[in-house]
């Protein structure tokens, strides 16, 4: 499965896999980071029943499309390693969790609190690990205590919000410092949804483990889904049908257009914009009737299959989706200029939780947020699987990097995802839906990756030599971007955090799994 | 600010007659599996496939079976209709499932043999229980109903179905219920996610905080039974494994009809 290199790594193949000295991973990762590769996750791996060690991956997408992959190898007993955080931030969270579950110790990392864990859990207790044992897990305690950083000091006052929110939103745990109104530091203690599904899912094949995988998260139950099927199907071999391909374009595209949506009228909620809000909430509800009638699922739950999709998109309701889409699209486009249009509520947008892009690509930012920084990065164009190569998706970026850029990033990936969606539905394709998947079993490593509507959603997936999951590990745009919410919100008034939250929305569950 | 009230004045009612009038889900919904005893064969493909554990079949001393869904737990994706090598699933297009009693969401049918008498007898208790809760909850809690969500640990998918409830189509309000920023401003507590370690602190802080008496609906497959995270060392099951449940409403997530249908469940009112 690896290869060992000994040569320079610029004459790689692009989508190969290669073992590299545990520590030079650091430098080399640095090095293809700035030669234009972008990081798509880091995984740690439990291979000492093969023999293998542990394994630290750092996999990238290289500038051709390409998925290429770094592997070191870590002691069996002490898997201790130089931390790639000094050199490489967008990492920090990456380690710490890998730090949590599989007990690696990255030395050097500015930051060795626990991340995913809670301070109860026994040391030397790592869920990740195929010894692990799930007799010694203590009950839970009923009392919650972090070691947040200590910020003291005279008009220093702390206000801690959570994990349980005023709003029906998700939970987490944010301190904030601030001086007066402002905010000077903000800590966000995340990981309260930690369901443990990356360990639940080993042992599993992967059709077993794709109903679990869809439930990781409500919101982007398609993207995962898509991701997950798209890693086994690339790790098989399989050319999925095109009106597979078609279908689950459509499908991505739905799913991004009520997020988007609904996340534009939840800023209006964060100003006190009550028509925007509701007209808002009101038209996601509409786009996923629109989705309920195509695919029965509000959610798009249990559409996507491994090879295609489950069932057919029924002709009726595709009929009715090509009138739906455009009356739609004018709605959202009225929605976009009457909220745009109401300069009390843009004042209160403009300037609010900027962020530069320096920040978002020293952090690895994706997505919506990193657009609207000036990160020019999408992988429906940058590496466009199922149905994109054809479409060319018009990628939509600002500057200012503040609550209004995310904001109009927003609405104008509406529009141009219903143009998508109307360009879809006029070049229907013909043909089976589904082709079987045949994975003869050996060991095997898959990469699924999607551009959700929170941004990159990376599965990587690595089957054994019974057709079994060793190990999943999936890297949501939350994931990568939960850093960046932190850094934008210093400097900002407190009650402007809400908005600042609300304008990136990000998932906790895409987080936590 | 012109444009604002002219946008009130031309979107007009947007909200729907439930409970008067229930919208039917379209053809393509895919509610939980409902069985054709003339056809089923006991092989029980249903129960090894279905990812939530959601259905038992057992067989009975003599002869013939027993075949049970367990609705709490059904996560509704269809695999087991698909799987029955003798087409004895249908879909159900049912889907507004909420009950008081644990018990009753669990759809045993014996095949083969004759219903025992004990099973005729267990459905009559659940329903004269169901009674009993339901006056008693009238009475405190009929006309007027505060809800704080807690979430332990979902997906986000009932959280987001909640949401739905306060827009304009399902708008939860014209039934004098709401969803209140504290638990101390709350009867009752409206539950999603299968408690997860990570919020189990936050959870009995919750329900301390909610003065008595209180009311607790598990939304979701997950705060049901969450039987498809089974064996998680990070999540304990369902919400009535730490909290007493009056209310449960099955779905992953329930449709949100189907949470206002136990919503008004829990405050007696369906007749």
């Amino acid at each position: 499965m690896v290869r060992e290199i000994n040569r320079p790594l610029v004459d790689a193949r692009p989508d190969g896999v290669f073992a590299v000295p545990v520590d030079q991973l650091a430098e080399l990762t640095a090095k293809r980071l700035a030669e234009g590769d972008r990081l798509l996750t880091l995984v740690g791996t439990d291979e000492r029943e093969t023999g293998q060690g542990f394994g630290l991956w750092v996999v990238f997408l290289t500038p051709e499309g390409g998925v290429a992959q770094l592997r070191a190898t870590l002691d069996s007993t002490e898997p201790r390693y130089p931390s790639l955080t000094p050199r490489v931030p967008a990492v920090h969270w990456d380690e710490r969790e890998l730090a949590d579950l599989l007990g690696f110790i990255p030395e050097g990392h500015p930051d060795p609190r626990r991340l995913v864990l809670r301070e109860d859990w026994p040391a030397g207790l790592f869920p990740l690990r195929k010894d692990f044992d799930p007799g010694r897990v203590p009950p839970p305690t009923r009392r919650d205590s972090f070691p947040f950083t200590p910020l003291d000091g005279e008009g220093i006052g702390h206000i801690p919000v959570g994990p349980i929110h005023a709003g029906v939103i998700e939970p987490g745990h944010f301190r904030f410092a601030a001086v007066g109104e402002t905010v000077l530091h903000l800590e966000a203690r995340l990981f309260y949804t930690h369901r443990g599904i990356e360990k639940l899912v080993e042992g599993r094949t992967p059709s077993e483990a794709l109903p679990l995988v869809e439930r990781i998260c409500g919101a982007c139950s398609f993207s995962h889904a898509l991701a997950f099927c798209e890693a086994v199907e690339a790790m098989s071999g399989t050319s999925v049908p095109s009106r597979a391909r078609w279908a689950r374009t459509l499908c991505l595209e739905l799913e991004r257009l009520y997020n988007h949506v609904g996340d534009a009228g939840n800023i209006c909620a964060g100003t006190g914009l009550a028509v925007g809000a509701m007209r808002g909430a009101h038209l996601k509800e509409k786009i996923q009737n629109l989705i309920d009638r195509l695919v029965g699922h509000r959610f798009l739950h249990d559409v996507c299959a491994i090879g295609g999709l489950r069932r057919d998109l029924p002709k009726g309701a595709l009929d009715e989706a090509r009138t739906a889409a455009s009356v739609l699209r004018e709605e959202t486009g009225a929605f976009a200029r009457l909220i745009l249009g109401t300069d009390s509520f843009v004042e209160r947008l403009r300037g609010t939780g900027a962020l530069p892009r320096e920040t978002v690509h020293a952090l690895g930012g994706v997505g919506v947020a990193a657009r609207a920084s000036g990160e020019n990065f999408d992988l429906r164009r940058d590496r466009p699987s199922e149905w994109y190569s054809g479409l060319a998706p018009r990628i939509v970026t600002q500057t200012s990097g503040d609550v209004e850029a995310r904001l109009k990033v927003r609405l104008d990936e509406v529009d141009e995802s219903w143009r998508l969606v109307q360009a879809l539905l006029d070049a229907e394709p013909a043909g089976p839906i589904r082709t079987t998947v045949e994975l003869t079993p050996r060991p095997r490593i898959g990469v699924g990756i999607a551009e959700s509507a929170r941004g990159a959603l990376v599965h990587w997936l690595m089957i054994d030599s019974a057709g079994r999951i060793q190990r999943l590990r999936v890297r949501s745009a939350s994931f990568a971007n939960w850093p960046l919410v932190a850094a934008a919100v210093p400097g900002n008034l407190v009650p402007d955090f809400p908005l600042i939250n609300k304008s990136f929305e990000l998932c906790y569950a895409c987080l936590d799994r | 600010m012109l444009d604002l009230f002219r946008q009130r004045l031309i979107s007009g009612r947007a909200t729907n007659a439930f409970p008067r009038a229930v919208e039917a889900p379209p053809p393509s919904f895919r509610g939980m599996p409902r069985l054709l005893e003339d056809r089923c064969a006991g092989d029980a493909a249903c129960a090894a496939i279905c990812p939530a554990r959601a259905i038992v079949v057992r067989p009975l001393s003599t002869v013939g079976w027993t075949w049970t869904l367990d609705r709490a737990a059904c996560l509704g994706c269809g695999r087991c209709v698909e799987a029955c090598p003798n087409q004895a699933l249908a879909v159900e297009n049912v889907f507004q499932l909420a009950s008081a009693s644990r018990d009753s969401l669990r759809n045993s049918i014996v095949v083969g043999a004759d219903v025992a008498e004990d099973d005729a007898e267990r459905q009559r208790r659940i329903l004269e229980l169901g009674e009993k809760v339901r006056n008693q909850t009238s009475r405190l809690f009929g006309r007027s109903l505060h809800l704080r969500h807690l979430d332990v640990g979902s997906c986000n998918g009932c959280d987001w179905e909640i949401n739905a409830l306060l827009n304009p189509v399902y708008d939860l309000q014209r039934f004098g219920v709401d969803v209140v920023a504290s638990p101390r401003h709350a009867d009752g507590l409206l539950v999603t996610g299968p408690v997860t370690r990570h919020l189990e602190p936050a959870l009995w802080a919750t329900y301390e905080a909610t003065p008595e008496p209180k009311l607790v609906i598990a939304v979701g497959a997950c705060a049901g039974e969450a039987g498809f995270l089974e064996g998680s060392y990070a999540v304990a099951g369902g919400v009535d494994r730490r909290l007493p449940v009056d209310v449960y409403i099955p779905g992953c997530p329930p449709r949100p009809e189907a949470i206002l249908h136990g919503i008004l469940l829990a405050m007696g009112r369906p007749r």
